[in-house]
């Protein structure tokens, strides 16, 4: 018997929609829901049984000084990318979207090599990284010797690893900034810096602040936002270089989220430290969603 | 004799919004019906609603006498061109005009880029479907074009390559939405009588919505003005200029604008508007009528002329060619015949049949 | 004009140098998988090879794992990429072309789920495959990434662009809906497809996260938790085949990082948008 087209149209939809909305729930929503679940109580991998422990998990993570350091040492390397990798971010596109009007090949070159970070595989950077920042064999080292500087243990020093995983992350996401501020240069219609001439700001440090800076405002606020956002989930550099040591002085939540699941099996434990990290990049996102909007109305 | 499409009292809804509101439309098998209205009238939907990319919140809808509101486009075996002409821009204008015979002759497997050759039969489908694509380009004068890509094609080119993809499936019907309305006015001419030989040639039914007048009038031979959602009148292009039901459709209809007088402008019939073609209203010395001359527009084989009631209405007339034009802000005469004249109720905006009317001098 | 001159030599040179401070590690990564043994546990400056040394690719390609690695990336991102695409088209195309019921809410899901990080849901799914035993097996590796808010998202914002005249025409020419999401919106989406295909492959290419999680089992290792392996069992002694491997493993993406910028650029700019 031939369905009636009504049914025939929900079937439809169903096959239209249904995979993916399915794969979401079961792979996303359910997760959420469960790992929420689970950073109440005291559930280890392979166990039979788990017993509530409401927020001791929290509490653990706020109070003990390893949890605590896997916060502020996260939030420390965001807050020192985002000035970082914002700041140079927009120095290099202004220079480059300058050097495109005299020499456009050799920006478009230049304007390659900072984005090649962001296409490569960062363990293997990060490999790279370690070789080039090696105590006696890395190149830093070296010259710093042969200008008669002290070396550094920039990957074993507790006091300065978190700083060097901080200018590695700087590394890997100037040129994702520099790209987002290109676009944002390119959209200022030239006829603002005629007008700005006009008015008697012709000097460029006068341009900058009449008129580059304040049209991208409201790109600086994005870049930030999403620079933070990325900030947040580092892992493969400290994964790769550091382990979170020396003495956990580069763990981060990532990673602590990864060493209390799946190296020591707290699966309650790890689940709180999941939900922190969601709530801190929550926030980000809603500040995103917030600023995306804020871009869109200024334009 | 029998129709080949019915809308039967057809209402749609969207949301509170009422578009459709109780329609019928009756589509004569190898007519050319044309749904005439201003846009947002509700033409379009009646359209789509015949297509089956619609259907109507109640009322039924007939395809050859059958109920076909269970049936999606396809299964009606209706073809459509679009305003847009909706051609697949990532198609060769070969396979845009193909791919309804592809859909029907070749199996999913057969379909196959590779695969397809080994399917049996299909290859000698394939053949079949570009004899007829072939065929239908050539008349359409489009051979030339076959394995160019949409967007490489002028607006014309484009909208037949759209008339060729509804052409070569043999359709129990075939619907156009405002085919020509995206063309510059010469085209629309050639495209207008190219259009009406289709539909002599293949001699299926044709509806074809349109807002200009002049295209319905001239290639239509049912016309349904359509107004507010409802069907304000159906009949032949002769019957809606000679006896508009209604002085909406008497707007609608007519290369010149109808003139509405009311009680006091000269024309008195109690109180009914009079509604009077510039055409039928000349220059006389011996009319009824009385005017001041406002403005004359030379035309070649007429004039224009532009004109003021005692009461202050602005109405015009047609003087023929040779009109000698009194000087403006001068009083003339003018006359009628009084079989043209159209009374409209001044409340309802009916016709009023069987009023005779007698003028005032 | 003096003062442009100037300026401009002194802006280039600092975009200069800091495209050199960019370029340092993977000059410095060449150089080491170039250089011979004694050249790399030299301590003296040596920024390139005084000759180049080929073995140590060949070591790395012939006595070690590595193109297994490479083999494993290339099963998971395209596995991960063809699913993505099967799933997220259609959904994309229902959400922008058609009306049902249900639509809002679906897409409201949508945008709530582009705000869920990855790591968020590993644990579960950990759990979830351990019970079911799917953990060390590619499917461990690629099922997790199948739903793709992101895709889904991106998609619809293309669909919404097309003329619905365009799918109308299409189901008057007996197109079912499915044909019309393979046939006609995903080769006009090709644009969007492309941009997408190169999140998702850099994306899952890269990860560390979830194959350290999913697989233990160094034969399934993908690309950069291959990298691992070999440089903890190798504990620091074959620094050249290391450096060839690290250089082998993101070589692939490099190459096509260069040969098609602009759409990897656009590809990996899209993301930004994704939380």
């Amino acid at each position: 018997m031939k369905l009636s087209l009504e049914k025939r149209q929900t079937l439809t939809n169903l096959w239209l929609v249904g995979p993916a909305t399915l794969a979401m729930v079961l792979f996303i929503f359910l997760p959420v829901a469960i790992v929420a679940v689970l950073s109440f109580t005291d559930y280890q991998f392979g166990a039979k049984t788990f017993n509530w422990s409401w927020l001791d998990n929290y509490i653990k993570l706020f109070s003990s000084s390893i949890g605590r350091r896997a916060i502020t040492n996260t939030l420390i390397y965001v807050a020192v990318v985002i000035p970082f990798s914002v700041g140079f971010g927009l120095l290099v596109a202004m220079g480059l979207f300058r050097m495109g009007s005299w020499a456009p090949r050799f920006s478009n070159v230049l304007k390659t090599v900072y984005f090649l970070p962001i296409a490569s595989t960062l363990v293997a950077m990060s490999v790279a990284w370690q070789m080039l920042l090696h105590p006696s064999l890395g190149l830093i080292n070296q010259v710093l010797v042969a200008f008669g500087a002290e070396p550094h243990n920039w990957l074993s020093d507790r006091g300065l690893v978190l700083y060097t995983l901080s200018m590695i992350g700087v590394w890997s996401s100037v040129g994702y900034n520099m790209i987002l501020f290109l676009a944002g240069l390119a959209a200022i219609p030239s006829e603002l810096y005629d007008a700005a001439e006009v008015d008697g700001a012709g000097s460029s440090w006068s341009r900058f602040w009449t008129v580059t800076w304040p049209m991208l405002g409201p790109t600086t606020l994005f870049v930030m936002v999403i620079t933070a956002t990325n900030a947040f989930r580092v892992f493969e550099t400290v994964a790769t270089m550091t382990r979170g040591g020396p003495a956990f002085a580069s763990d981060t939540l990532v990673y602590a989220l990864y060493r209390e699941g799946f190296v020591y099996f707290k699966a309650g434990y790890a689940s709180a430290i999941t939900m922190v990290f969601f709530a801190f990049l929550l926030m980000l996102t809603l500040l995103q969603f917030w600023v995306i909007e804020k871009r869109v109305h200024y334009k | 004799m029998s129709s080949i499409m019915e809308l039967r009292d057809v209402t749609r809804c969207f949301d509170s919004n009422t578009v459709l509101d109780h329609v019928s439309i009756k589509v004569e098998q190898g007519s050319f019906t044309a749904l005439l209205g201003a846009s947002g009238c509700g033409k379009s939907t009646s359209l789509r609603i015949m297509a089956g990319l619609d259907r109507p919140t109640s009322g039924e809808v007939l395809l050859n006498g059958r109920d076909v509101r269970g049936q999606n486009a396809y299964e009606r075996n209706v073809a459509m061109v679009f305003q847009s002409y909706a051609l697949y821009p990532h198609l060769t204008v070969a396979q845009n005009i193909a791919l309804p015979l592809t859909m029907r002759h070749l199996s999913n497997l057969g379909r196959m880029p590779l695969l397809g050759s080994f399917v049996p039969g299909a290859t000698e489908a394939r053949r079949t479907i570009m004899n007829k694509v072939v065929d239908a380009a050539k008349s359409l004068g489009l051979e030339e074009l076959l394995d160019r890509k949409p967007g490489s094609l002028s607006g014309g080119q484009k909208q037949r390559v759209a008339l060729g993809r509804a052409l070569v499936r043999d359709p129990a019907l075939f619907l156009l939405d405002e085919p020509l309305s995206n063309l510059d006015a010469r085209l629309r001419i050639r495209m207008r009588s190219e259009i009406s030989s289709l539909h002599r040639l293949t001699g299926k039914a044709f509806v074809y919505v349109t807002h200009d007048q002049t295209e319905a009038m001239a290639m239509a031979d049912q016309i349904v003005v359509m107004i507010g959602g409802q069907v304000a009148q159906a009949g032949s292009p002769r019957d809606l200029y000679e006896r508009p039901v209604h002085r909406d459709v008497a707007a609608f209809i007519g290369h010149n604008a109808i003139n509405f007088l009311e009680p006091g402008d000269g024309i008195n019939v109690g109180d009914s508007i009079v509604g009077l073609r510039p055409e039928d209203l000349t220059p006389n010395t011996a009319g009824s009528l009385s005017a001041k001359l406002e403005a004359s527009e030379y035309l070649g084989s007429e004039i224009m002329l532009s004109l003021r009631s005692r009461r202050g209405t602005e109405f015009r007339a047609i003087a023929p060619g040779d009109y000698i034009v009194p000087t403006i802000g001068s009083d003339i005469r003018l006359a009628y015949e009084p079989q043209r004249v159209h009374l409209f109720d001044a409340v309802t905006g009916k016709r009023k049949s069987g009023v005779k009317h007698e003028a005032v001098t | 004009m003096k003062p442009t001159f100037i300026s401009r030599i002194i802006s280039s040179s600092f975009l200069v140098a800091g495209a050199a401070v960019i370029l340092l590690p993977f000059v410095w990564m060449l150089s080491l998988a170039f250089k011979p043994r004694d050249e790399i546990f030299s301590t003296s400056i040596q920024l390139l090879p005084s000759r180049l040394e080929w073995s140590n690719f060949i070591f790395a390609l012939t006595e070690t794992n590595i193109p297994l690695f490479l083999w494993n990336g290339t099963v998971v991102v395209l596995g991960i990429l063809v699913f993505q695409v099967m799933f997220a088209v259609p959904c994309a195309y229902a959400l922008t072309q058609r009306r049902f019921l249900a639509r809002k809410l679906i897409f409201g899901l949508v945008m709530i789920a582009l705000m869920v990080p990855f790591h968020v849901t590993a644990i579960p799914i950990f759990l979830g495959f351990a019970q079911v035993g799917i953990l060390n097996t590619y499917w461990a590796l690629i099922l997790p990434f199948i739903p793709t808010a992101f895709g889904i998202f991106l998609f619809r914002q293309f669909f919404a662009q097309l003329p619905s005249d365009l799918f109308d025409a299409a189901r008057v020419d007996g197109l079912s809906e499915t044909a019309i999401v393979w046939r006609i919106a995903f080769p006009l989406a090709l644009p969007a497809a492309t941009a997408f295909a190169i999140f998702s492959v850099t994306t899952h290419w890269n990860d560390l996260f979830w194959p350290m999680i999913a697989t233990t089992d160094p034969n399934l290792a993908t690309p950069p938790r291959g990298i691992l392996y070999f440089r903890d069992e190798e504990s620091g002694d074959n620094v050249g085949p290391l450096m060839a491997a690290a250089f082998i493993v993101t070589a692939p993406l490099v190459i096509l990082f260069l040969m098609a910028q602009r759409k990897f650029i656009q590809g990996l700019a899209s993301g930004g948008i994704k939380g």
